[in-house]
């Protein structure tokens, strides 16, 4: 009995092992998530990350500013009775056009490469080509690949398309996306081939996988809660599918129980706590708050950086107030993590320099007392992503600056400069720490060792451009 | 169309000559058709170089150093008011920049022919490397026949009227120098090297800064605009730091 | 091969360029703009962490025109021989996307109502033998502080212009200026906060009758969001403005208050890194087909365009308009000819007021950080007697005293040496700075042309510039001095220092980049080169925006009324040419 088994034991450890490797490196991370108080729509999921060849940064680089800046989203089309306007809604709601577009490529056209620590995966073409894209496949098929992973044809699909979130879509709004995507002009866009060593080319592993952790069914709404919240969970685990880069995982990528969306460390950056925690998390903002950031990419507490500001730039920017209101609803209610490990202070010594370098080189934007001015340069007093336990994204901000996304409703594309030129690892772990401790912060000290590793892995990616 | 501009020809040699100074600018996209985009270079500012640590002279010959040392001592002496132009190391900034881009007259108008001009009617000479060459060797030529020894070695109170002498214009150096306008570019680099950034190799550890009490590259002056008659109480700061940037326990 | 054809082609992408293309696109017209600079931003460009570089920006002039690769050439009488200004001093233009408006003071002023009327309002006060004296060639403009008001209003709001009105709807306003125009309303932001050195002049001036108030500033008194929705962040007050671009969004600039928006527009191209080479006109030169240019690659190629407009640095307007041949060169001479006429200037001196116990630190600094007085600008004050026309504004301006450009000594002082550096470390911070800003007339021997022997690096000629002051600005700029050190004196200094503007003008050392005329606007085709919507008379799709259009210069800084005319150029281009194109005004 148990020699039977050995080989999918086998099978499941090396594919796990993979995974967990993935996972490790990526930063879009599986979401084995239960949203708290809704239906529990199945096991683990896997999404592995859009990240490309290349950095995000260079994504936010090549974005254009919103396409009119005045006009607003167009809430009608949220319940509009012509599938096609919803379904376009939908993909904006799904940000499916971050994944499915290769940089400089036409919308949709996929063979956008997501790297991986043991290869590349690409994007499918999902405009109606007959021969590269989804042409020839029905409402059913597409509703398959959508709700259980496999394609047109019975391939299974690699999770780094995130059909264990979108397998709680209802089929009317799977339906409305596949009428949508039928009204795009076919491109011809034949995809890559995947570069992934064996066995993880042998796509019937996946079968194996989902057996383990994947169970497909549609949302249910919880009858206790108000229908803006449950039209807020939708959302959130559906069609947005949050968990895939803020829920942390285990090394086996199970789901770490009543940790959903706790944040959780990617490669270069760090995905926010979306939690009420008061340190790392949403504590301090509004519902409105909320809805701002997500309409504009920024509010009076922070501007989005990193991968969020696609996430923003292509799907949220484009939702109505109603339905970013829902998931504001949503998230609020969403209570803060229990126990928190204990870290030491920081050393007098990184405070002293990381203050001499603060007020010498950080005041003009960020003010001497870490406010900000606020809209326009983020506060740090306060601010969740600079007291998030690893210091990724606060380091690479430093390193690599950042510039805001353009919205419609903030078009302005406010900057930081990189600083990596100018500050060496020793002065940037100060400053870093500095700013993670004073006005009442408090984060673990960064080390030089770890502005260090950083520091390599951004030339690397720039390498790569 | 294009027959009543310039012939194609004539517009690839131009766009040659305009490429080389284009790409005398670091740190840009050229010719870009941008629409619906606003470019940012993602990692990359055209930041400066950092400071040139290697060690002696690049530009200057044994004679040229000795004589910019020994002017520019004089322009900026060494007393107890603070920094001269030797501690704050202005012989090896102005080495740097002649050197360098500015040596070549990378922002000059360099197209003959140079006549003389009048007073008002600016520069007249060539690139600033080569009128340093041409005006030392020129200038130690007449403190020779002058006063028998090259300007260097001239003691400090000769050096004075030489240089007051070359100030005024009537020094008669020769067939293409020019001692006012000479005497004028020295001047101008000796202060610029006191009181640049310290990456450019002068103004050693911010001590010209420090002397006079301007803050150096900071950004941020808000909370003492309305300190009136209070002394800045912050040290100098320059482009890559200062001293209290390093984590010391 | 000619590229696709546009509704209009703008040739330089500064202010002119930037608001002429957002008021056209707005419109929905087809807009593709050259630049012969590169793109420019300030986390790339002029960013925080190496943005404070004096001897880089300022003294290398790294985000100016390179004079390497074109200049002019100047004398200072029609009798000289003019020699190419080798490296840039008097004046900094600047080149690349934003222009001039990336390393500006953000100084944002109007012209007064009298100033549009310099020779009509000149001749009745004071008569002909005033008016026509030194060969003066004034002229009125072809249109009036009323009309041009609301579109003065628009680049204040979308400059987010800090100061405070001193004449809304007729009303004087305590602590504005009592002088100025009325305004329709008052600045979008409330003044700078003053240093010490404003402060002391504000209160010696006003105590002796004068009427200080804040300099109008481009540089933001608090974040703001213009009416196109672009934000920008609060001035910090770092001194590294004027000859600088601002790190932290802060100073109104193409960048910081229209790009955002205008980029985003899908009927807007942006071709960098083009030097446009020729307006191409049709065989009777009374048509511009478009305009033939040269990338960086030495692809030469031809944008046709129903409109072209020059919207680049005005001396460039100019030479654009002699290398087309477009109208008839100005001849000295004769008086006769409109390309080139009434080239002007601006003549600028500086009083310093030492002190032994009040530290003033003067490196605090914003580009329009002050405070001013304007009681003797154009005709706010009785000029009977006085042996000249015009004036200016004076005041402490803290534009950052940064030390190799600024680090004055008393007037007994050697220029170096021991006692040099001594004087230099015990004034440095002790010192307020007061400077006038005087109008220069236009004269007949002021001109623009092209030299006959120096080209630049694509072979065209260089424009030839014939300038000097004449006794009516010297007398001006010696009587605001006067006042400036009167002022000066009532401050309690130890000593103050007057640093007049002597002798003929000099094109090496920096005085200002207020460059003027040379296609000036004007009723009458004989005696200008534009009409009164920036319309070339001799070619009426060809329209020519900048400080070119001015007959004669102001006692202020050019932008606000540069701006102005752009927004009524684009208004007359949008509600009038494009429904019947053709000229706007009969001749």
């Amino acid at each position: 009995m148990s020699r039977s088994r050995a080989p999918g034991i086998a099978l499941t450890v090396a594919l796990a092992s993979f995974l967990a490797a993935c996972v490790a490196a990526s930063y879009r991370q599986v979401p084995p998530a239960v949203p708290q108080g809704a239906a529990n729509p199945g096991g683990g999921a896997i999404g592995l990350p859009p990240a490309d060849d290349d950095d995000i940064t260079a994504d936010v680089a090549a974005w254009g500013p919103p396409a009119d800046a005045a006009a607003p989203p167009d809430a009608a089309l949220q319940f509009s009775d012509d599938p096609v306007a919803r379904g376009k809604y939908l993909v904006d709601a799904g940000d499916c056009q971050a994944c499915h577009t290769r940089a400089g490529g036409v919308p949709f056209a996929g063979a956008r490469g997501i790297r991986t620590p043991f290869g590349i995966i690409y994007s499918a073409n999902i405009t109606p080509d007959l021969k590269t894209g989804i042409g020839r496949w029905s409402e059913a098929d597409f509703y398959r690949a959508m709700h259980n992973g496999i394609a047109h044809g019975g391939k299974n699909l690699y999770p780094a398309f995130p059909y264990t979130y979108f397998t709680r879509m209802s089929r009317p709004d799977v339906d409305a996306i596949y009428a949508y995507l039928r009204t795009l002009p076919p491109v011809y866009q034949p995809k890559p081939a995947n570069k992934l060593p064996f066995p993880l080319n042998i796509r019937p592993l996946m079968a194996i996988w989902n057996a383990l952790f994947f169970r497909p069914r549609e949302f249910r709404p919880n009858p206790a809660m108000t229908a803006e919240w449950n039209r807020g969970a939708y959302l959130v685990w559906g069609p947005g599918h949050c968990g895939g880069c803020h829920t942390p995982k285990n090394l086996l990528l199970a789901d770490r129980n009543g940790h959903a969306l706790q944040g959780a460390a990617m490669s270069d950056w760090v995905a926010l706590d979306l939690t009420a925690d008061p340190r790392k998390g949403l504590a301090s903002w509004s519902n409105g708050d909320l809805v701002e950031y997500l309409r504009s990419g920024r509010n009076a507490h922070a501007a989005a950086s990193g991968p969020m500001q696609e996430v923003i730039y292509y799907s949220t920017s484009r939702m109505s107030d109603s339905d970013l209101a829902a998931i504001a609803t949503y998230l609020k209610q969403l209570p803060p993590r229990r126990h928190m490990k204990g870290f030491a202070g920081p050393s007098e010594a990184a405070m002293r320099a990381g203050a001499a370098i603060y007020a010498d080189t950080c005041v003009a934007c960020h003010d001497e007392h870490g406010e900000g001015q606020p809209r326009t340069f983020p506060p740090l007093a306060g601010d969740a992503s600079v007291q998030a336990r690893d210091p990724a994204t606060i380091v690479r901000l430093i390193l690599a600056g950042s510039r805001s996304v353009p919205t419609p409703a903030a078009p302005t594309p406010l900057a930081m400069p990189p600083f990596d030129w100018k500050l060496s690892d020793d002065e940037v772990a100060a400053v870093a720490t500095y700013v993670r401790n004073a006005w009442g912060n408090a984060a673990p000290e960064v080390k030089p060792r770890t502005v260090a590793k950083l520091r390599r892995r951004y030339a690397q990616a720039a390498e790569r451009r | 169309m294009i027959k009543r501009g310039v012939s194609r020809r004539v517009a690839v040699l131009m766009g040659a000559a305009f490429s080389a100074l284009a790409s005398l600018t670091p740190g840009r996209a050229f010719a870009e058709t941008i629409r619906r985009r606003l470019p940012w270079a993602a990692d990359r500012s055209d930041r400066p170089l950092r400071r040139d640590e290697r060690p002696g002279y690049i530009f200057f010959s044994p004679a040229e150093a000795a004589f910019v040392e020994a002017a520019a001592a004089r322009m900026i002496p060494s007393d107890s008011t603070g920094p001269g132009a030797a501690e704050a190391e202005v012989p090896r900034f102005i080495d740097r920049q002649l050197a360098g881009p500015y040596g070549e007259g990378d922002r000059f108008y360099l197209q003959p022919p140079f006549p003389k001009g009048t007073a008002t009617q600016g520069w007249q000479m060539g690139p600033p490397a080569s009128v340093y060459r041409m005006s030392i060797a020129a200038i130690d030529r007449w403190s020779g026949a002058t006063y028998g020894k090259p300007f260097a070695a001239l003691d400090p109170a000769s050096q004075d009227a030489a240089l007051k002498t070359l100030e005024d214009g009537k020094a008669d150096l020769g067939e293409g120098a020019d001692s006012k306008a000479f005497f004028a570019l020295l001047l101008q680099n000796v202060i610029e090297g006191y009181f640049a950034d310290p990456i450019y190799g002068g103004n050693r550890d911010m001590s010209a800064w420090g002397m006079i009490g301007f803050p150096g590259a900071r950004y941020d002056l808000t909370q003492w605009v309305s300190r009136y008659g209070e002394q800045y109480t912050l040290p100098p700061v320059g482009l890559t730091g200062r001293d209290a940037w390093k984590p010391r326990s | 091969m000619a590229d696709p054809a546009v509704d209009v082609v703008l040739v330089g992408f500064g202010w002119t360029g930037a608001i002429l293309a957002e008021a056209l696109t707005a419109a929905g017209l087809n807009v593709l703009a050259f630049e012969r600079g590169g793109w420019r931003t300030a986390p790339n460009d002029f960013a925080i962490p190496f943005d404070q570089d004096e001897l880089r920006y300022m003294w290398r002039h790294h985000l100016f025109q390179n004079v390497a690769h074109s200049t002019l050439t100047f004398r200072n009488s029609p009798d000289q021989q003019a020699l190419p200004m080798r490296r840039l001093g008097s004046f900094l233009p600047g080149a690349g996307v934003g222009g001039g408006g990336v390393h500006w003071n953000g100084q944002v002023w109007r012209f007064l109502p009298s100033d549009f009327k310099a020779r009509s309002h000149n001749l009745e006060r004071y008569g002909a033998d005033v008016v026509n004296a030194y060969d003066m060639t004034v002229q009125d403009y072809p249109v009036s502080y009323e009309e041009l008001e609301p579109y003065y209003d628009k680049f204040d709001y979308l400059c987010g212009v800090s100061g405070k009105a001193g004449n809304l709807g007729g009303q004087i306003q305590p602590g504005g200026n009592p002088f100025e125009g009325p305004r329709s309303r008052d600045y979008p932001n409330p003044p700078l906060n003053m240093p010490y050195g404003p402060s002391l002049f504000a209160k010696a001036a006003a105590g002796l009758g004068y009427h200080p108030f804040p300099h109008p500033a481009a540089n933001m008194s608090r974040p703001y969001t213009n009416p196109l929705g672009v934000q920008l962040g609060q001035c910090t007050y770092c001194g590294f403005c004027e000859k600088f671009g601002c790190g932290n969004d802060s100073k109104s600039s193409p960048q910081t208050t229209i790009l955002p928006v205008l980029m985003a527009r899908p009927n807007f191209t942006l071709r960098t890194w083009c030097e446009v080479m020729k307006v191409e006109l049709t065989r009777d030169h009374k048509h511009a087909t478009g305009v033939s240019y040269v990338d960086e690659n030495g692809v030469l190629g031809f944008q046709p365009a129903s409109i072209v407009i020059l919207s680049a640095f005005m001396l460039e307007n100019v030479r654009q308009l002699l290398l087309a041949g477009i109208g008839t060169p100005y001849d000295p001479r004769t008086g006769t000819g409109t390309i080139g006429r009434n080239y002007s200037y601006q003549i600028v001196s500086s009083v310093n007021v030492f002190y032994d116990d009040k530290v003033t630190n003067p490196f605090i600094g914003a580009g329009a950080l002050g405070m001013i007085i304007d009681d003797f600008n154009g005709d706010n004050f009785d000029h009977t007697g006085l042996g000249f026309i015009g004036g200016g504004y004076l005041g402490a301006l803290n534009t950052g005293a940064r030390p190799i450009e600024t680090h004055p000594v008393p007037d007994k002082s050697p220029k170096w040496g021991a006692e040099f550096k001594r004087a230099i470390a015990e004034n440095y911070v002790k010192t307020v700075p007061i400077v006038t800003h005087g109008a220069v007339m236009s004269h007949r021997n002021n001109y623009l042309d092209l030299d006959p022997t120096w080209r630049d690096t694509f072979g065209r000629p260089l424009m030839r510039m014939t300038f000097d002051f004449t006794d009516n600005e010297h007398k001006m700029s010696d009587y605001l001095t006067d006042k400036a050190a009167e002022i000066g004196r009532a401050m309690g200094g130890r000593e103050v220092r007057s640093n007049k503007r002597s002798g003929h003008y000099d094109i090496a050392p920096y005085q200002t980049t207020h460059t003027t005329g040379g296609a000036i606007m004007g009723a009458d085709p004989a005696t200008s080169a534009i009409n009164r919507y920036l319309q070339s008379w001799d070619v009426p799709n060809l329209f020519v925006a900048g400080a070119n259009a001015f007959p004669q210069n102001a006692g202020y800084n050019p932008m606000g009324t540069v701006a102005a005319l752009s927004y009524h150029c684009a208004e007359a281009i949008v509600n009038q040419y494009v429904k019947a194109p053709g000229p706007l005004v009969q001749a």
